[in-house]
C-alpha cells in the first residue's frame, strides 16, 4: 500500500511540476557530464531554473475552453 | 478460454450500453435515475475506445511504437521531455477541460435531457475524440508543430492564415461569453463577488510565494492557496451578512464588466509568474478535485433527473436561446462533443511530452472521452433541478418579464410549474437575494451541484456548496480569460510585427500595452453589449462561440483529411471526412439561420430590423430606446461576423478539396512534412532499467 501511495505522490509531484527541478538536474547529469566536448555551463540554481521553466510553460496556447 | 471470456465481457458491456441508451432514449413521462446516464456513457466510451480508437490507431494512422517521438529526439529537459503517459494524460486533460463542457450542456438542457446527452456521447466517440487523436498524431509526426503551421505546410498559405484568423476570432468571442457568464453569476451577489475577487490576491500571494519565498515549491504554495480559496468561500458569508461590507461587493452587471476588462488587461501585461501561473495551479486543482467530487456524489446519491426527455422547445421557441433542435443543439454543445479548440492543445503542446506513439490513443482519444464525461455530469446537474426552477433561473428578463409573479406565471404556462415562494426559498437556501433570470448557465449549474453535494455530504451547507460551485466555475473561467487575452496579445503582436517589426517584439512595452488594449477592447465590446442586452446576451454570444468553435474543428478535420489523402489513405479518409461533412452541414445551417431567419429570436438581421422599426414607431420604453441603437449596430456586426466565419470555413474546405483533387489526379502538391523515421531507444532503456 505504501508503495502505491508513493507512486501516487510521485505522480502528483510530476503533474504539478513540483519536481521539475529534480528532473532537470537528472537530465543535466545524463546529457551534459556524459559529453566531454560539450561546452558546459553549471546547472541553473533552483530559483533561476524555476523562473525560466515558468515563463516557458506559458508561452503559447496552454488552456482551452 | 480467455478469448471467449473477453468476448463475453464485451458483449455484456454492449448489451448494458444499448439498454442504458435505449432506456434514457425511450423513457417518457417518468423520472429517470442519473445512474442510467453514467452507465450509458461508460459503456459507449468503452466500446468506442476498445473498437474504434484502437482500430484507427492501428489501421488508419499506423502508429509505430518503435519510432522515436519529438520528445525523445529533441529532449531538452524543459519543454520537450519524454514523460510517463499518465502524467501526459493529466496535463492534456487539464489543458482541454475548461468551462465549456459545463456551460454548453446546461444551456442545451432547454431541449430536454435527451438531445444533448446523445450528441455528447456520439459526437465525442465519432467526432471530437477522433479529431483530438488524429491531430495529436499528425503533430507528433511533425516535430510537435502547431495546427496553423501544419495547415500552412500541408495545404498552403490560405489554410495557414485561415487557421490563425479563426483562432484569434474564437478567442475573442470565447472570452466575451465566459466573462458574461461570470458577470451574471456575480451580479448583485456580494457573496459571489467577494469570493471571486478574493481569488486574485490569493493568486498573487501564491505567485510571490513560489517565485521568491520558496522558489519552485509548487505543491506547498498551491496547498496554501487552496486552503485560502476555501476560506474565501466561507468568508463570503460574513461579507454578505455585514451591513457595510456587503455594499462594497454589491454591483450592477455593467460595473462588474468594467472590472473584468480591467482585470483582463492587467493579466495580459503582468508577468506570468505573478498572476497567470499561480491562478492556473489553483484552478487546475479545483477543477480536478471538484469534478471527481461531483462524480462521487452522483454515484453515491443517484439523483433523479426531473427534466423531460424532450421539451416543446425543440420547435425553436426556447427561452434560453432561440433556434430549432437542428442545428442548434450541435452548436450549443461544442466542448464535450467536439471542440476545435482542442486541436490547438493536441498540436504543439502535448506532443512535446509524448514518449511513445502507442500512447496517442489513450491520451488523444481518452482525454476527450473524459471531457465528454464532464459534460454528461453537467447535463445531470442541470436536469436534476425541477424544470420550472431551471427555466426560472435561466430565462432572461427580456423573455419572461422583470416581475417575478409574471415570470412564474409564464414559466408555469409552459407546463413547468414553479412558484415565487419556491424560488425565494431556494434563493434563501443558496444565500442569494434572488435566482430569477441568472442567465449564462453558471448559477443553475451551481444550484444543481449544490443540491447534489448537499444531499450527498450535508444538507445544511447548501449556501456554502452553491458559492463553492460558483467559485469553482469562476476561477477557471478567469484562467481562460487571462490566458486567452495573453495568447491573443501574442498573436496580434505577431501579426502586427509583419507590418512594423518593432510591434512584434513581445517585450517592447508600447507594443505590449497597445496590443493588449486592442484584444481587451475586442472582447470587452461583446461583453459590454451582452451585459446591457435585456435578453441576457448569452443567447447571442453562445451560438456565435459555438459556430466559431465548430469552424475551428472543421479546419482541424480539413487538415487531417487532407493529410490522410495525401498519404495515400483515401480508403480510410472517411474517419475524419465524415465528421467534417457533419460539422460543415451543422455550422453552415446554423450560420445561415442566424443570418437569414425571419424569426427575430434567431436571425440577426431580422432582429435588427424589428428593433429599428420599433424604435422608429416609438413603442420602446425610454430605457430600451436609449440602448437600441447600440443593440442594432451589434446585431449587424454579429451577422457580418457570422458571414465571415462561414466564408472562412468554406474557403478552407475548398482549399483542402483542391489539394486532394490535385493529389488524386497525379498533379504536384506540397510534399508531406512528416519527419523521418528514427528508432526509439526509450523502449530498450526501460527494458534495461
Amino acid at each position: 500500500m505504501s508503495g502505491r501511495l508513493k507512486v501516487f505522490w510521485q505522480m502528483v509531484r510530476r503533474l504539478s511540476g513540483d519536481d521539475a527541478y529534480e528532473q532537470y538536474l537528472k537530465h543535466y547529469a545524463r546529457h551534459h557530464y556524459a559529453d566531454a566536448d560539450h561546452a558546459c555551463h553549471l546547472p541553473l540554481s533552483k530559483a533561476d531554473f524555476f523562473r525560466q521553466w515558468q515563463d516557458e510553460k506559458w508561452n503559447g496556447i496552454k488552456r482551452c475552453c | 478460454m480467455n478469448q471467449l471470456l473477453k468476448n463475453a465481457i464485451w458483449l455484456l458491456i454492449a448489451l448494458l450500453g444499448a439498454s442504458a441508451v435505449g432506456g434514457i432514449a425511450l423513457n417518457r413521462g417518468e423520472n429517470i435515475n442519473a445512474l442510467w446516464f453514467i452507465a450509458a456513457a461508460l459503456c459507449v466510451y468503452a466500446i468506442g475506445y476498445r473498437f474504434y480508437a484502437t482500430w484507427i490507431a492501428a489501421t488508419v494512422l499506423s502508429v509505430d511504437e518503435t519510432r522515436a517521438t519529438p520528445a525523445e529526439r529533441l529532449d531538452n529537459g524543459r519543454d520537450f521531455v519524454p514523460t510517463n503517459k499518465w502524467i501526459v494524460f493529466g496535463h492534456h486533460f487539464a489543458a482541454i477541460a475548461g468551462p465549456g463542457p459545463l456551460v454548453g450542456p446546461t444551456l442545451a438542457a432547454q431541449f430536454g435531457y435527451l438531445p444533448g446527452t446523445l450528441w455528447i456521447l456520439f459526437g465525442a466517440v465519432l467526432g471530437g475524440c477522433v479529431q483530438d487523436m488524429v491531430t495529436l498524431f499528425l503533430s507528433t509526426r511533425r516535430n510537435a508543430k502547431s495546427l496553423g503551421q501544419m495547415a500552412r505546410d500541408e495545404l498552403g498559405p490560405l489554410g495557414g492564415s485561415a487557421a490563425l484568423i479563426a483562432t484569434l476570432a474564437i478567442m475573442i468571442i470565447l472570452i466575451a461569453v465566459l466573462g458574461l457568464v461570470v458577470v451574471n453569476a456575480m451580479k448583485h451577489s456580494p457573496w459571489a463577488t467577494f469570493t471571486v475577487s478574493a481569488t486574485i490576491p490569493i493568486a498573487l500571494f501564491v505567485g510571490v510565494y513560489m517565485r521568491y519565498f520558496r522558489p519552485g515549491q509548487v505543491l506547498e504554495a498551491s496547498a496554501l492557496g487552496v486552503v485560502l480559496l476555501l476560506l474565501s468561500v466561507a468568508g463570503g458569508r460574513f461579507v454578505d451578512e455585514h451591513e457595510t461590507l456587503r455594499l462594497l461587493f454589491d454591483h450592477e452587471g455593467l460595473t462588474l464588466a468594467w472590472w473584468i476588462m480591467a482585470y483582463g488587461f492587467a493579466a495580459a501585461i503582468l508577468p506570468v509568474w505573478l498572476l497567470l501561473a499561480p491562478r492556473d495551479y489553483l484552478s487546475t486543482y479545483m477543477k480536478l478535485g471538484t469534478i471527481t467530487l461531483l462524480a462521487v456524489a452522483i454515484i453515491l446519491l443517484q439523483p433523479v433527473v426531473k427534466m423531460p426527455a424532450i421539451t416543446q422547445f425543440i420547435d425553436g421557441t426556447g427561452p434560453i436561446f432561440g433556434g430549432k433542435l437542428f442545428p442548434f443543439v450541435f452548436i450549443t454543445i461544442a466542448c464535450g462533443a467536439i471542440s476545435g479548440f482542442h486541436a490547438l492543445i493536441a498540436s504543439g503542446t502535448t506532443p512535446k511530452l509524448l514518449s511513445n506513439e502507442r500512447d496517442i490513443c489513450m491520451i488523444g482519444y481518452g482525454g476527450m472521452l473524459l471531457e465528454s464525461f464532464v459534460a454528461i455530469m453537467a447535463m445531470i446537474a442541470a436536469t436534476v433541478l425541477d424544470p420550472g426552477v431551471f427555466f426560472a433561473i435561466n430565462s432572461s428578463v427580456g423573455v419572461v418579464g422583470a416581475d417575478t409573479a409574471d415570470a412564474v406565471a409564464k414559466i408555469s404556462s409552459w407546463g413547468y410549474p414553479v412558484t415565487v415562494e419556491q424560488m425565494q426559498n431556494l434563493a434563501h437556501q443558496m444565500g442569494e437575494a434572488t435566482l430569477f433570470a441568472r442567465t449564462g448557465g453558471a448559477p443553475s449549474l451551481a444550484v444543481g451541484m449544490a443540491s447534489i453535494f448537499g444531499s450527498a455530504f450535508g444538507e445544511g451547507l447548501l449556501a456554502l456548496w452553491y458559492h463553492f460551485a460558483i467559485m469553482f466555475e469562476a476561477i477557471f473561467i478567469l484562467t481562460t480569460l487571462d490566458a486567452g487575452t495573453r495568447v491573443g496579445r501574442f498573436m496580434l503582436q505577431d501579426m502586427l510585427g509583419n507590418i512594423w517589426p518593432k510591434m512584434g517584439e513581445t517585450s517592447w512595452l508600447p507594443s505590449v500595452v497597445f496590443s493588449s488594449a486592442l484584444v481587451v477592447s475586442g472582447w470587452g465590446y461583446f461583453l459590454y453589449i451582452g451585459v446591457i442586452d435585456p435578453n441576457g446576451g448569452v443567447n447571442i454570444l453562445w451560438p456565435l462561440f459555438g459556430i466559431a468553435n465548430q469552424m475551428l474543428a472543421s479546419i482541424a478535420l480539413c487538415v487531417a483529411t487532407g493529410i490522410l489523402i495525401k498519404s495515400g489513405k483515401l480508403k480510410h479518409a472517411w474517419v475524419t471526412g465524415l465528421p467534417l461533412i457533419g460539422l460543415v452541414i451543422i455550422t453552415t445551417t446554423a450560420a445561415w439561420q442566424k443570418i437569414a431567419s425571419d424569426d427575430i429570436r434567431i436571425g440577426f438581421f431580422s432582429a435588427a430590423n424589428d428593433l429599428t422599426d420599433k424604435l422608429a414607431a416609438g413603442v420602446l420604453s425610454p430605457a430600451k430606446a436609449a440602448i437600441a441603437p447600440q443593440l442594432i449596430f451589434n446585431l449587424h456586426l454579429d451577422a457580418w461576423l457570422t458571414v465571415f466565419f462561414v466564408s472562412l470555413l468554406w474557403l478552407i474546405v475548398f482549399d483542402m478539396l483542391r489539394v486532394c483533387a490535385r493529389y488524386l489526379s497525379g498533379k504536384s502538391v506540397l510534399p508531406l512534412t512528416e519527419s523521418a523515421h528514427s528508432p526509439s531507444r526509450l523502449v530498450e532503456d526501460w527494458v534495461r532499467d
